[in-house]
């Protein structure tokens, strides 16, 4: 049995590790909010921009002079996965999720016979990946010094796919990342994203002949990578309110575990205190009948 | 009135009623008003002008990269960068 100190001392610092996950439940609460009102926000530019691309690119697929990012490498041998993860832990089993995802589609690839090469977004997935595949960590986008992964950091990403893309370094690239359902649910998602899938927004055809300035090709072209940012942002962002999420959900069950344990070490502690002075009790009985 | 719509990545940065907008496109700028054909075109970086009333003065709103796209429902102005 422990003395009353120990368990006194055990007590204190369960206290105090509740504090901390209740605080960073508060904190990812409202980082939540906010992440939340950022997907939001970007909402109306990426269904715009589907529209668009949907009924340009409904137009020019299939031509063979289409552009490289719609067309494709014409094979699909080299596969480039783009992992996106957070900096942080203390968020359950969210990283790990994406990871897990990521690496189940690469085994699949690979069995399929083809090449993987990954390309890692953030900081947590690192170690895990380099164990499954020592050598096959290509490229690794730093996100430490920024607070908020943001619209510079997807369009800096994007270049480098394309730089990547058009120096031939790969064929197919998919995106891992969390798409977010709810503070408690968050779906490990998988997307290609190069060559660019046409959006499947239904064309509304209005039937009336739209004029394009300069071209359809030259507009099409511009907008690829375009598209491309818009949905790493997108990406960033569902991955970015999924973390909260999964932290909040985390944090909670934390804080609960804590509270438990905090009252079992309590009445393990008022019962050997109350032990303790029936003891001394008994003594002193025992000693004044002596006399 | 002209419905005018201009976005950015991170948020929908005007949606109202004006009477004319003008657009800084690549092969040169376009003034677009109520009921204007369905086009689309590239703009190049600049400010686009945004007239509330006729005769009235323009409000200049500069933006980086992007499109407009003009179609029943009005100017949508896609920007990948906005001033201000």
């Amino acid at each position: 049995m422990a003395s009353l100190k120990e368990l006194k001392g055990r007590i204190n610092s369960v206290k105090s590790t509740q504090k901390i996950t209740k605080a960073k439940q508060m904190v990812a609460a409202a980082k939540l909010r906010k992440a939340q009102a950022a997907a939001e926000a970007a909402r109306p530019y990426a269904d715009r921009l589907a529209t668009v691309m949907a009924s340009l690119a409904g137009r020019i697929a299939g031509q063979d002079n289409a552009p490289m990012l719609l067309r494709g490498t014409g094979n699909a041998q080299r596969h480039l996965l783009v992992v996106a993860n957070s900096d942080k832990g203390l968020a359950g089993a969210f990283n790990s999720n994406i990871v897990r995802a990521a690496l189940t589609k690469a085994r699949e690839l690979e069995k399929a016979g083809k090449t993987v090469e990954f390309y890692l977004v953030g900081r947590k997935g690192r170690p895990v990946i380099r164990r499954a595949y020592p050598n096959a960590i290509g490229q690794m986008f730093d996100t430490t010094d920024v607070r908020e992964p943001g619209y510079a950091e997807a369009e800096r990403i994007a270049n480098e796919l394309i730089d990547m893309y058009a120096a031939g370094r790969f064929d197919v690239a998919h995106l891992f990342f969390s798409r977010f359902k709810s503070a408690l649910t968050q779906v490990p998602t998988t997307q290609q994203i190069i060559p660019v899938p046409a959006p499947e927004t239904p064309v509304a055809e209005s039937g009336a002949v739209v004029d394009y300035e300069p071209g359809e090709e030259e507009i099409l072209e511009e907008l690829l990578p375009r598209y491309l940012k818009t949905q790493i942002f997108g990406a960033l962002l569902e991955n970015q309110a999924s973390e909260q999420g999964a932290s909040m959900t985390a944090m909670d069950n934390a804080t609960r575990n804590a509270g438990d344990l905090i009252n079992k070490l309590t009445i393990q502690y008022n019962r050997s205190r109350q032990a303790a002075i029936t003891t001394e009790l008994i003594e002193i009985i025992a000693g004044a009948e002596a006399l | 009135m002209l419905h005018f719509e201009l976005v950015t990545p991170a948020k929908l940065v005007r949606s109202e009623s004006v009477h004319m907008v003008v657009v800084p496109g690549t092969e040169g700028e376009f003034g677009v008003l109520e009921g204007h054909a369905p086009f689309m075109s590239t703009i190049r970086d600049g400010a686009v002008q945004v007239y509330r009333t006729a005769g009235g003065a323009p409000e200049l709103i500069e933006v980086r990269g992007g499109f407009a796209e003009v179609g029943d429902n009005g100017l949508t102005v896609l920007a990948e960068h906005v001033e201000g």
